[in-house]
């Protein structure tokens, strides 16, 4: 199929992040591609952004980006699991100042 | 882990709701189907922008100009955000254009009727992108992430180009003689093909069963056409308007509407390529893509150029 298309490379691929309102965080909106960050952040403006649905656009190319991966959603989250001690919970109050709190 | 357990676990977690991203384990089958559903989608939207795209610059006022330039923009949007969640299954952008430029890929039927008089576009807002709606309201909550993201995100802003369509088909149905007969016309025209956008029975649908296995779908698709039969109908009757249906009838037992058999002959000989507009269609978007070519290839190396000095001042 790529022998009908006269250029040879795509665009490359950023991630767009746009951020609601003024003190909410960024958000994933999904991608673009464009030729720089400049070109990046208009297109991830005009596609969007067209309702003021941001206030700020993070992009990023995506090759920069790294995740965990599904298969670690196990052993890789599992520290959190077994210390309840770091939850508000694990502790008692005596009873007197529990209820006016 | 093999194959075979992995899709028992798969289909677990389809059951118990859960959405699937773009680096869980997912069987090749379901990655397939969704790359031809979602492409075939972002191919709609795209192509949707030429019917309407016809009319921009004899629009009968500045508003309704200024109305239907942001509705063309927003389906040049809603391609641009299906693709994207589409690139997440490992397809880039540029193949799945081709496919469609260059190949045999689908894109909806609607799309390839002509667009004869404004009261069209009135009736492309109302009915088109009305059937749209109901379309994509359930896929938003397919069990695709990023496919369900994309269509929360198209479903509000369908809900402007729907009343923008409904309130200009009122006003003409409430106009001159003339107007309500142009209006009358374009009604005629555009509700069965509306209908067709479902897709065949579903009997006739081989997709179906596997899809809605897997909550890509949630509904049939006569189940989608019934929803828009019943409401559409009650739509229609508030602004006087006639549904070209000699057999739509409520039947006080199902709650629903009964409405007629579907062309079908018209509906496969459009899928195959043979309606009034696809030739057109196709024609019209491959020398888009061909003539844009050199702008692609010049920003490329504008960008590099620019990259090139910067690196060297620094
Ligand atoms: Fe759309
Ligand atoms: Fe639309």
């Amino acid at each position: 199929m790529s022998e009908n298309s006269s250029n040879k490379n795509e665009w490359p691929l950023w991630e767009v992040f746009t951020q609601p309102k003024s003190g909410k965080p960024h958000q994933h909106a999904g991608s673009v591609h464009a030729v720089d960050a400049e070109m990046a952040l208009q297109n991830a403006r005009d596609v969007y952004a067209r309702r003021n649905e941001g206030v700020n656009i993070w992009v990023v190319e995506s090759k920069h980006i790294t995740s965990s991966t599904p298969e670690d959603m196990g052993p890789f989250f599992d520290p959190a699991n077994d210390k309840p001690y770091r939850h508000p919970q694990f502790y008692s109050v005596p009873r007197a100042v529990k209820k006016r709190s | 882990m093999d194959t075979e357990k992995r899709a028992e676990e798969f289909q677990q977690r389809i059951d118990a709701g859960e959405k699937i991203e773009p680096k869980d384990w997912m069987p090749e089958r379901y990655r397939k189907q969704l790359i031809r559903m979602m492409s075939q989608h972002a191919h709609s939207e795209v192509v949707g922008m030429l019917p309407e795209g016809n009319w921009i610059e004899r629009a009968p006022s500045l508003k309704r100009k200024l109305v239907l330039l942001a509705k063309v923009q927003d389906e040049a949007g809603h391609g641009l955000y299906i693709y994207s969640a589409a690139e997440t299954l490992g397809i880039s952008r540029k193949e799945m254009v081709e496919q469609y430029i260059y190949g045999d890929a689908k894109y909806s039927s609607i799309f390839n009727y002509p667009t004869l008089t404004y009261a069209d576009i009135c009736a492309i807002g109302w009915l088109v992108d009305g059937a749209a709606i109901v379309n994509q309201t359930m896929l938003a909550r397919s069990s695709y992430g990023p496919y369900s993201r994309s269509m929360v995100r198209i479903c509000k802003e369908e809900s402007f180009h729907k009343k923008q369509g409904y309130e200009m088909i009122a006003r003409m149905a409430n106009g001159t003689e003339e107007q309500q007969k142009m209006a009358q016309d374009s009604v005629n025209r555009w509700w069965w093909p509306s209908l067709m956008m479902f897709g065949p029975h579903d009997s006739d649908s081989p997709n179906s069963a596997e899809l809605i296995k897997w909550q890509v779908k949630l509904k049939t698709n006569d189940e989608l056409r019934q929803h828009f039969v019943d409401r559409t109908v009650m739509e229609a009757k508030a602004i006087g308007l006639e549904i070209p249906d000699p057999d739509l009838k409520y039947n006080e037992e199902t709650g629903h509407w009964d409405f007629g058999e579907l062309p079908w002959d018209e509906f496969w000989n459009v899928i195959k390529g043979n309606g009034i507009m696809n030739k057109e269609r196709i024609k019209t978007r491959k020398k888009a893509y061909e003539d844009g070519a050199w702008v692609r290839e010049a920003a490329t190396e504008c960008a590099r150029k620019k990259k090139l000095g910067e690196e060297k001042a620094s």
